[in-house]
């Protein structure tokens, strides 16, 4: 009986569907179609069910009953940029993250290796997110 | 081999890999449709069910009206919105506002796809077969956010605009400590596919049972012929395992960690209390959503909903055991009750019971999701909303590094096991690992401990020495002023 603690245990026998792997896709694709048809016939659903009895107060933008003033499309923080950078960063690094941890328990003599190789990596991103957390980029003023 | 099947064979009998490709497409439709049944049929319920908890907790009654408790309620709601005008605006982007709805739904209904509901490999989730079910995942839903900022920004509104950026901003920064904490379960269990994950739990139950033609009878869920190769795993009914092999208690503390850290992230990245931000409708009347009427406003309902139990369906089957019941014995019905109902042979089993096995499955899965989901709801109900500024801050100085410094130390912990484990056996080697991982963790801990005095006596000398008033707010400088110089930002 194996323990089930041990981690090189931990995945079962091979997929039996290997040999049919493009089968293994249609229902991604079925379920795509599906979910795009459905989306897009509720709303139009609503659009023959409803009515419609436009008015140009009904049809300006909403801002709790007043007269819209300027343009809507104003000069927004660049905190949401530098937010946006910052992910890009830590999202490309955790894509890099994902093929090293599901072979890791499967690498046999070489986990020590991909220990140290992955404790490189995270140093040298702890370096640059302590340099970006002392800038102050995770600051919201 | 020329072999006439019928089509009910081709359906349903034939062992997966002898199957054509336009019978799976028919086979896909049927597992789409329970698929889409399990997944969007529940939102209605979902519904009632907060607003009925909230009445609850606010001492009031909530919609009891409609139907037996109000549980029509939410039906009535959906015919209403039909009914209502899609108004379009004059001033906004037509063609993004149109699509905008579509973009935010259609990939939630997509998520489903790789949901398992129980073991069969071909009858278990919409794409049972697919070995890339957390990438798929996170690849679809990630594709939401699109909806939500081209609505936003499309709008050609303030509150439009600003409830869209805030909502990009928040999922995306939540989205790391989310992926992290994913990780932190690949890296115990090895494997992408969520059935393999949920199977990575319990390594001591599934096992060829005595009557082993009927554990390979096609696909498990219908017994034809006794083909083999294609696995409906029957467990062992015993008591040696059961919910202590969940992967939240698996390399304790650290799984409990990973899971606490993906259910913060996944309020947060649901946009629910108190993460509500993007929506806060005291301040940004309802978000990216404001100028969306009719049924274009309940498609953003809808796809928050579902996404809501999507999310908490991936928790349960990452961390929770997924189909699996607390305790072993409760699995499925025992297979002698099954024979001595059926009087037959071992080697032979009803096709109902395969039947009444899976919906046992899908009975767990189900509590397991609807507890979740009241957690939502008791959360919403609690706690007061964020200010955006702490959300943040939250996110990316809270969540990320707790989440990668959990990663680094399961790593070790597997790590130390490995080397140990021809000296001292597999428990041994695990207490050794164990030991070294929680070392590390009570000095990053002591680490963190020690920072956070340290800004904070810095902050008294400054008081104490007259440089900054006693009752000064912790002033945080902006970006543009903390750039030129490399100054501590913390006094």
């Amino acid at each position: 009986m194996p323990n089930f603690r041990d981690p090189s245990l931990s995945v079962m026998e091979p997929n039996v569907l290997s040999n049919s792997l493009l089968n293994s896709y249609i229902p991604v694709l079925v379920m795509g179609v599906a979910a795009i048809a459905l989306a897009a016939a509720l709303i139009g659903l609503n659009g023959i069910l409803g009515p419609s009895r436009p008015n140009p107060q009904k049809l300006s933008p909403y801002e709790c009953g007043v007269t819209p003033i300027g343009s809507a499309r104003e000069r927004f923080p660049i905190k949401f940029y530098l937010i946006a950078m910052l992910f890009i960063v830590f999202d490309i690094e955790t894509v890099f993250m994902y093929p090293w941890a599901v072979t890791y328990i499967h690498s046999g003599g070489m986990m020590i290796f991909n220990l140290i190789e992955m404790l490189l990596f995270v140093g040298i991103l702890f370096v640059g997110y302590y340099y970006v957390w002392k800038r102050g980029a995770f600051e919201w003023e | 081999m020329e072999t006439t099947y019928t089509i009910w064979q081709y359906l349903f009998t034939l062992p997966v890999h002898e199957i054509p490709w336009w019978a799976e497409v028919f086979r896909s439709i049927l597992r789409v449709v329970i698929g889409l049944a399990f997944g969007l049929g529940l939102v209605p319920i979902y519904v009632w069910l907060e607003r009925r908890m909230l009445g609850w907790v606010q001492g009031r009654l909530g919609p009891n009206r409609v139907g037996p408790e109000g549980l029509l309620q939410p039906i009535a709601d959906v015919i209403k919105l039909f009914m209502k005008e899609d108004i379009i605006p004059t001033n906004v982007d037509r063609g993004l506002f149109l699509i905008a709805p579509i973009i935010a739904l259609a990939p939630v209904i997509m998520s489903i796809t790789v949901i398992p509901w129980n073991g069969s490999k071909s009858w278990g989730a919409v794409a049972p077969g697919l070995d890339i079910g957390i990438l798929f995942l996170l690849g679809v839903a990630s594709i939401e956010v699109y909806g939500v900022i081209l609505a936003g920004w499309s709008s050609n509104n303030k509150y439009s605009l600003l409830g869209g950026l805030r909502a990009s901003s928040q999922v995306i920064s939540y989205e790391l400590g989310m992926g992290l904490a994913i990780i932190a379960v690949l890296l115990m269990c090895g494997t992408l596919g969520l059935q393999d994950v949920v199977r990575g739990y319990d390594l001591r139950q599934p096992h060829e049972f005595v009557a082993g033609t009927v554990l390979n009878n096609g696909q498990g869920l219908i017994n034809v012929l006794p083909l083999s190769g294609t696995g409906y795993t029957f467990y062992m009914l015993d008591w040696s395992s059961g919910f202590w092999d969940w992967n939240v208690f698996r390399m304790f503390p650290f799984g409990l960690i990973a899971c606490v850290v993906y259910m913060i992230s996944m309020i947060a990245e649901t946009n629910r209390a108190p993460f509500d931000l993007p929506e806060a409708e005291t301040e940004l009347v309802a978000g990216f959503h404001t100028e969306y009427s009719g049924f274009r406003f309940g498609a953003f309902f809808m796809s928050e909903y579902a996404n809501m139990a999507i999310v908490s369906t991936i928790c349960v089957t990452l961390f929770f055991g997924g189909w699996l019941a607390p305790l072993g014995i409760l699995n499925q019905v025992p297979i002698s009750w099954i024979q001595a109902l059926t009087q037959t042979p071992d080697s032979w089993v009803p096709w109902w019971a395969n039947l009444i096995n899976s919906l046992i499955s899908a009975l767990w899965i189900i509590l397991k999701l609807f507890t979740l989901i009241s957690m939502f709801i008791l959360v919403r109900a609690s706690y007061p909303r964020l200010r955006y500024d702490m959300l943040m801050r939250f996110g990316w100085k809270g969540l990320l590094p707790v989440a990668l410094i959990n990663l680094v130390l399961i790593a070790i912990s597997l790590a130390v096991q490995h080397s140990f484990r021809d000296s001292l056996g597999t428990a041994g080697a695990w207490w050794v690992g164990q030991i070294i991982a929680w070392a590390l963790m009570l000095a990053a801990m002591l680490v963190a401990f020690v920072s956070v005095r340290k800004s904070y006596a810095s902050r008294q000398r400054d008081i104490a020495s007259g440089e900054i008033p006693a009752d000064s707010p912790i002033v945080r400088h902006p970006v543009a002023l903390a750039l030129p110089a490399l100054t501590s930002t913390e006094k």
